[in-house]
């Protein structure tokens, strides 16, 4: 099965990339921005993904897999934070969250 | 056949990235992010990886998700307005779109970084994959599990209540 180029998936990774990037930098809701920074974790695991499969390794796959991971455990503790920061501050809007500022 | 898988599986997740990206509700914002993260494990699919693709959908789509859907409601908070962009916001970013643009496309006509020709080299197995982590990749197994005992230690601790140390704004 021929599948299409591998420029395809990259650019649709960059893109995907830049649409969490975009997310992160326009929005204010701490959660949405953490929504940004997943689409970006999974746009650069497309990336790998589709260059093991073009170059017929698998060395891509498994640090896919190790990428998965992190990315479990980093939402977990994520939200966790943002549950205390909502539970201590009762907002989670970045632009209110300015406790170091003065 | 593939081509038109593609289009259909790119056209879903850039579609509802940008829709969880810009969406005003929160709720739909993370409905989005999920469908957006079943058209990826589908271009998984077609990339032949089908493992992480179903490991894509069980851990992203089912826990993450699930857990970011939790957490909306949880809080219920009323969705971030965006303050309307400054004039110098738009022409930046217009003008970095263009170039990244133009660079995208001279990249895409170059022909491809990794020809077809390992193609028939087969899809990974389960064998493989388990053979993969505990030979090559023995250690970062053992430190991934580490960092997973960590963060479950973190969470537990950061979301138990403290009652002497609360201190009232």
């Amino acid at each position: 099965m021929i599948t299409p180029t591998l420029n395809a998936y990259l650019v649709l990774s960059g893109l995907l990339f830049s649409i969490g990037f975009f997310g992160v930098l326009i929005r204010k809701n701490t959660l949405v921005i953490f929504m940004g920074l997943e689409l970006m974790l999974v746009a650069s695991t497309l990336a790998l993904v589709a260059f093991s499969r073009y170059n017929g390794t698998m060395d891509g796959n498994v640090f896919v897999f190790f990428i998965l991971t992190v990315a479990a455990a980093e939402v977990a503790v994520g939200l966790a934070i943002i549950v205390a920061l909502f539970r201590k501050r009762q907002t989670i809007q970045v632009d209110q969250l300015d406790g170091l500022k003065n | 056949m593939p081509h038109f898988l593609f289009n259909l599986f790119a056209l879903l997740t850039v579609i509802c990235a940008v829709g969880a990206v810009l969406s005003k509700n929160t709720v739909n914002a993370a409905m989005c992010f999920m469908l957006s993260l079943v058209g990826v494990a589908g271009l998984f699919v077609l990339l032949e990886a089908y493992l992480l693709a179903f490991v894509l959908l069980l851990v992203y789509a089912g826990a993450v998700a699930a857990l970011f859907l939790f957490i909306v409601m949880l809080l219920d908070m009323q969705g971030g307005e965006r303050k309307p962009f400054k004039a110098a916001t738009i022409v930046a970013s217009g003008v970095a779109a263009a170039l990244l643009a133009v660079g995208v496309l001279t990249f895409y006509h170059q022909p491809s970084l990794a020809t077809a020709a390992a193609a028939e080299v087969p899809g990974a197995s389960l064998k493989d994959y388990a053979f993969q982590l505990f030979s090559t990749y023995l250690l970062p197994v053992q430190i991934i599990g580490f960092l997973l005992l960590i963060s479950m230690l973190g969470v537990i601790v950061l979301s138990k209540k403290f009652e002497d140390a609360e201190i009232a704004p």
